[in-house]
């Protein structure tokens, strides 16, 4: 094996560091920005930030799904909730001490707890040893799919991919019920008063 | 946003090469990245750039949400029907390598018909939920 | 380097507290979602992080490779990240339901509202 496809490499490290403080950065700007149409835009950058990350983690399938999930869809759901409930955050008249306090004392009692984790990158990690090696050996012989990842989620774990998806299914419905169904009848009820209100949520 | 000229025009050129392309990444799931997660996501993104350009009764008249709603029960459908067509070709549930004589043959086959099934049903939800939330 | 081997983990952290301080701190009901959004993405980091292998690559067998990263967290994540937009979009439709019935989206003004 040629030491420069496969040896470690000091480079993706440096990257991986200078996306996760952009990813950080973006982070404490969606936080803190009032505007809520800014914020959902960075947001966008977020989630481009995160899935150039999964290039360089290796997940390509993962790094395509935030492309197209996290940047475009979720930023357009997004959009148009904030188009319907008003763009500017009001200041919030508690005092965000405790808040802060909360995140710290929960974010040090986890980094505590990582501690005792494998390193980056350790090919000895238990999460290593038990499944996945199965997969990479014999994933294309059993399913003709050299796409590991696809072999996995529609085979081998065929029956939890059929929950992800009725997860989704519900999801839509529930969408559905709790807005479509609502309309219909506000637009039931306008008619007599006049239909005023459905054609201003038109606009 | 539907008088906007440029906007218009970039949209109509772009539509149809995001709804092939989402058909490429469906069908070329197993041999490279991608698979009916993504290409769900890819195709109804296609409807909601079309609905957020031309507006949402245009999305409604292609594809109005009661439509989509038995679309997206097919394929959820198509996906648990494969699970008891193995189970009626001798196999236990969502074993599809019961399909075929050649199991291998057979796993594959039935991996790119539950894609399509997942598929089928991502792009459905997600154009509901945008045809619902532009409301 | 020594020290480096956990970075992935802490930034991973460090999103989900800001997340969780997002989830605490504002009173706007779109601003929740965020941070729940933000938590989530958190989380999937330290699962990608988990599965990747020094050295290793995309897991797309490949006869000029033979050290792959683990495909099954790929998967979890794959699968996580489109539940998560489809449960936001209900947490979203929530917000808006709720905007209809009270006319703001802000906890504190629902609060004095419902104590009316």
């Amino acid at each position: 094996m040629e030491p420069e496809a496969q040896g470690p490499s000091a480079i993706d490290i440096y990257v991986d560091i200078l996306l996760l403080v952009l990813l950080v950065a973006a982070a404490l700007v969606v936080v803190t920005l009032r505007n809520m149409l800014a914020a959902a835009l960075v947001l966008g950058i977020y989630s481009l930030v995160m899935a150039a990350l999964w290039v360089v983690l290796d997940a390509v399938d993962v790094a395509f799904t935030e492309a197209a999930v996290g940047a475009g869809v979720t930023t357009v759901f997004m959009l148009l909730a904030i188009a319907a409930t008003g763009r500017h955050e009001k200041i919030a008249h508690r005092r965000p001490l405790p808040a802060i306090a909360a995140s710290l004392a929960v974010g040090g009692l986890l980094i505590y707890g990582t501690l005792d984790l494998p390193g980056f990158g350790d090919p000895e990690a238990p999460a290593q040893q038990h499944v996945a090696p199965h997969y990479l050996e014999h994933g294309e012989a059993e399913t003709g799919v050299p796409n590991i990842v696809t072999a996995v989620l529609a085979s081998y774990r065929g029956f939890d991919t059929l929950g992800e998806v009725t997860v989704i299914f519900t999801a839509g419905m529930g969408v559905l019920l709790l807005l479509g169904i609502a309309r219909r009848r506000r637009e039931g009820a306008g008619a007599s008063e006049g239909g005023s209100e459905g054609e201003r949520d038109r606009e | 946003m539907t008088d906007n000229l440029v906007l218009r025009v970039v949209a109509k050129l772009l539509i149809p090469p995001i709804l092939l392309f989402a058909l490429y990444v469906q069908m070329h799931g197993d041999y490279g990245p991608g698979g009916g997660f993504q290409a769900g996501v890819i195709f109804g993104a296609g409807l909601i750039l079309y609905g957020l350009v031309f507006g949402t009764h245009a999305v409604r008249s292609v594809a109005p949400p009661r439509l989509l709603a038995i679309i997206a029960s097919l394929g959820m459908l198509l996906y648990a029907g494969v699970g008891i067509a193995s189970m009626i070709a001798g196999g236990s549930f969502l074993e599809y390598g019961a399909l075929s004589l050649d199991a291998t043959h057979g796993n594959h086959v039935g991996i790119i018909i539950i894609e399509i099934g997942v598929g089928i049903a991502v792009a459905a939800v997600m154009t509901i939920i945008f045809c619902v939330l532009a409301e | 380097m020594e020290a480096l081997t956990h970075v992935n983990y802490w930034a991973a952290i460090a999103l989900a507290m800001i997340g969780l301080y997002a989830i605490i701190a504002p009173s706007n009901l779109v601003k929740k979602l965020i941070g729940l959004g933000m938590f989530q993405t958190a989380i999937f980091l330290i699962y990608i992080t988990v599965g990747k292998v020094e050295g290793g690559t995309a897991p797309i067998i490949d006869p000029a490779y033979d050290v792959y990263s683990n495909p099954l967290p790929h998967v979890l994540i794959l699968t996580a990240i489109v539940v998560s937009v489809s449960t936001l979009a209900v947490g979203l439709a929530l917000t808006v339901a709720i905007k209809r019935a009270y006319g703001t989206v802000e906890e504190d003004d629902i609060d004095e509202q419902d104590r009316r």
